[in-house]
């Protein structure tokens, strides 16, 4: 580890805050309905679009229609996405000539995408048209990021509301979310990203001759245009194979400060808008606390392991401090790589500038463990949001057990109906992660995707189950994953750790809606000062390390050890 | 039903706006004010196409800077369901995936130090000389990894060693605003500029 690298990992981490702080101000804003300075501009578009769909604007829904909305909404982007990738060959903008992908691939993509996972199991440039990724991925990559953003703000106002029997209008919370704040950051950063060298344009390839004479066909594409959104939505899905880490996917370490950016901002922000939703920033302020400070350890670690490098580069020969660069680029190094890796699994992003698979075993149980932690640090555009306001909720319930007092979160009695929905919400991901991998560890169909050997074949299985049922999308790569197997079970896995946990997390936002908001007095248990920051760390510790030590230690930590045995396999 | 129209609706004007209006409208913007990096970065020599700024490319004689291993493949000419070994493939990118105790890698590790012993490396080896990009089309070498080149390419082009690192420092990027990234040498520039020096 070097000053320069943690100067770099300092600078973009505050760049982050002060960009989050106005960005949520102005979110508060658009999700209360009131005028900003897009609406001279987008206000049009937004009457006119509820106009055409038939929505009646100031009209809200209980938590259950809000809920069947969002559903609806989501198995029809489904079943469009489905469509679109099995009739690719007879669809328009494939200069390359794709034809269709396989239905189980093309189910497995639909979901990943639709569910704000976008894990690949396919190579970006060997099997989708240009009008796949455009009308197809990239727009999904706008609408389940929306989604997310709409469904953090219902359980916002769940908290900010009193005895009242709605939640918000889920049309409206999407079109807004879409509308005011992704396409804008979106269109602007699309364009900034093509200044620094991103390719935009619907050519599929060129060809070179090389200095030595050789062929060499340059796959491109309209890469910016999806890149900045599925950076900003936290989606993942990477135009080229490699993702972030292909030279023009991500092209020097501006770009990578951009797109690095571009992940945290709108988590950060929304946090920040539920302060002032709520009425109270300290309480945002709380949370971002607790993001940070388990961020900001992941980074340290895997920088720190990436660092060290493992005994094998060392007995070849290879210049200690270069420490751990297979599947690292030179332009990054391991700094902005480690950044990155920790910054995409705390998030439920899945970009990667780095190949995961080929950090030590310490670099990459960090990447994998984030992701079990239920991706909240600070989790992907708007369930980041929700899914730790679900872990205070536990953590409120822990403290009132300990002292024996009726929990109180914001105002809001935490009471039994709560808790149970919570934990309904938070066992979805240890049921999806360690249930298919358990089958996938002893079944052929299981067996056979695998490249490595050893435990790190294990650590490959249950990268793919947490990343899927996490809606991450980053992966252990050499998981051979475009199989019958993984692309189904994959796919449940990812509708499971999206659905499953939203429709009880809703129940709640309704729940809480309809009580009283209790003004605070002196017997109330504060929940913005570092008692409870360290309380929410604690808890969301002793969740994720309960769930999925055991099997962390049959394959990272096991790796670990094995390798320092020097064993190889 | 009262969800259904608005959830189709929705769907298709999103269809339109993000999906066609949006890349659309980059793709205008980009290919008007910013066309060279729209259309890849593109590198012409006498009007012809000889790579991209960007990608990394396979230089095997001994005359030029080699770049980094990769591990891209292509289809196997004779039997398409195979793949063979395609050094920065740049239509099929991919990292070699190989975990820290896999002893494909510690082989090929093995073998790409012991090349480098015989190249006539006598110090430590640069990190990045044995080991795959993330990408396979790393168009970087690290300066400590170009300058461990030096007295091959000197030698098969009859320069002066001191010509050859002459030419290393000039083409070395540092850091972007002396901060971000690491210091590189772009493999691709800096052959060009061992051919523009004429020997």
């Amino acid at each position: 580890m070097t000053l320069n690298g943690w100067l770099q990992i300092a600078i973009i981490l505050a760049t982050v805050l002060l960009a989050a702080m106005p960005l949520g101000a102005f979110m508060a804003k658009v999700y209360a309905g009131k005028r900003t300075f897009l609406s001279p501009v987008l206000g049009p578009v937004e009457r006119s679009f509820y106009a055409l769909a038939g929505v009646d604007p100031a009209r809200e829904q209980g938590w259950r229609a809000y809920a069947l909305a969002m559903l609806l909404f989501n198995a029809a982007g489904f079943v469009l996405l489905y469509a679109l990738l099995r009739l690719q060959g007879f669809l328009p903008f494939n200069p390359q000539g794709f034809g269709a992908l396989s239905p189980d691939l093309a189910f497995n993509t639909a979901v990943s995408f639709v569910t704000n996972t976008n894990w690949q199991s396919y190579g970006g440039e060997t099997t989708m048209s240009h009008f796949s990724q455009m009308a197809g991925l990239t727009v999904q990559n706008f609408l389940s990021a929306a989604t997310g953003l709409a469904l953090a703000v219902a359980l916002v106002r769940g908290f900010a509301r009193s005895k009242m029997n709605t939640v918000g209008n889920f049309w409206v919370d999407m079109t807004r979310s879409t509308l005011y704040v992704l396409l804008p950051l979106a269109l602007f950063t699309a364009i900034l990203l093509v200044a620094l060298g991103m390719p935009q344009t619907m050519l599929s390839s060129v060809d070179a001759t090389t200095l030595e004479g050789a062929k060499q066909t340059i796959a491109l594409g309209p890469v910016a245009s999806q890149v900045a959104i599925k950076q900003l939505g936290t989606n993942g899905g990477g135009f080229f194979n490699v993702n972030a880490a292909h030279p023009f996917e991500n092209a020097t370490a501006l770009t990578n400060f951009v797109q690095v950016w571009q992940m945290l901002v709108i988590s950060v922000a929304i946090v920040f808008a539920f302060g002032r939703l709520v009425g109270d920033n300290r309480q945002a302020r709380a949370l971002v606390w607790v993001m940070g400070v388990l961020l900001v350890a992941g980074i340290a670690i895997t920088y720190a392991a990436e660092a060290a490098g493992t005994p094998m580069l060392h007995q070849a020969g290879i210049n200690p401090a270069d420490g751990n660069m297979e599947g690292k680029e030179v332009r990054f190094g391991l700094a902005l790589s480690a950044l990155w890796a920790a910054v995409t699994t705390g998030l439920s992003c899945g970009a990667v500038n780095a190949m995961h698979a080929s950090f030590t075993p310490i670099g990459g149980l960090i990447p994998m463990f984030l992701m079990q932690l239920g991706e909240i640090l600070p989790g992907g555009v708007g369930s980041g949001l929700y899914g730790i306001l679900v872990m205070a909720i536990i953590a409120v319930f822990v403290a009132g057990l300990m002292v024996g007092r009726t929990p109180e979160y914001l105002g809001k009695k935490i009471e039994a109906k709560e808790v149970k929905m919570a934990m309904l919400a938070v066992l979805i991901l240890p049921t999806a992660i360690l249930g298919f991998s358990a089958v996938a560890a002893v079944i052929p169909q299981g067996l056979a995707g695998l490249l490595n050997a050893g435990p790190h074949g294990l650590s490959e299985i249950l990268y793919a189950y947490s990343s899927a049922a996490g809606n991450n999308g980053s992966a252990f790569a050499g998981l051979t994953a475009n199989s019958p197997w993984y692309n189904t079970t994959l796919g449940l896995a990812m509708l499971l750790g999206r659905f499953a946990y939203i429709v009880p997390m809703l129940a709640i936002a309704g729940s809480l809606a309809a009580k009283t908001k209790l003004e605070s007095s002196t017997g109330t248990f504060p929940t913005h000062g570092p008692l409870f920051i360290g309380l929410l760390i604690g808890v969301i510790l002793i969740l994720g390390g309960l769930q999925f030590f055991p099997a962390l230690a049959l394959g990272p930590i096991a790796e670990q050890v094995m390798m320092l045995t020097g064993k190889t396999f | 039903m009262s969800y259904l129209r608005p959830a189709l609706v929705l769907l298709l004007l999103f269809t339109a706006l993000t999906g066609l209006a949006y890349p659309f409208a980059v793709t205008g913007i980009g290919q008007a004010f910013f066309s060279a990096q729209a259309n890849g970065s593109l590198v012409e020599r006498d009007g012809r196409i000889i790579g991209s700024d960007l990608i990394g490319q396979a230089f095997t004689s001994d005359r030029y800077f080699w770049p980094r291993p990769s591990a891209t493949s292509a289809a196997d000419p004779t039997d398409p369901t195979k793949t063979v070994d395609a050094p920065y493939n740049a239509a099929a990118s991919t990292g070699s995936n190989l975990g820290p105790t896999s002893s494909k890698l510690a082989d090929r590790l093995t073998a790409s130090s012991e090349a480098w012993r015989k190249a006539g490396l006598s110090q430590q080896i640069p990190g990045d000389a044995v080991t795959t990009s993330g990408s396979g089309l790393d168009p970087h070498i690290s300066p400590a990894f170009a300058k461990a080149q030096v007295a091959r390419i000197a030698s098969a082009r009859n320069m002066s060693e001191a010509q050859v690192r002459q030419v290393i420092e000039t083409a070395t990027e540092g850091r972007t605003f002396g901060l971000l990234g690491e210091p590189r040498v772009n493999v691709l520039r800096v052959n060009r500029a061992l051919d523009k020096l004429g020997s």
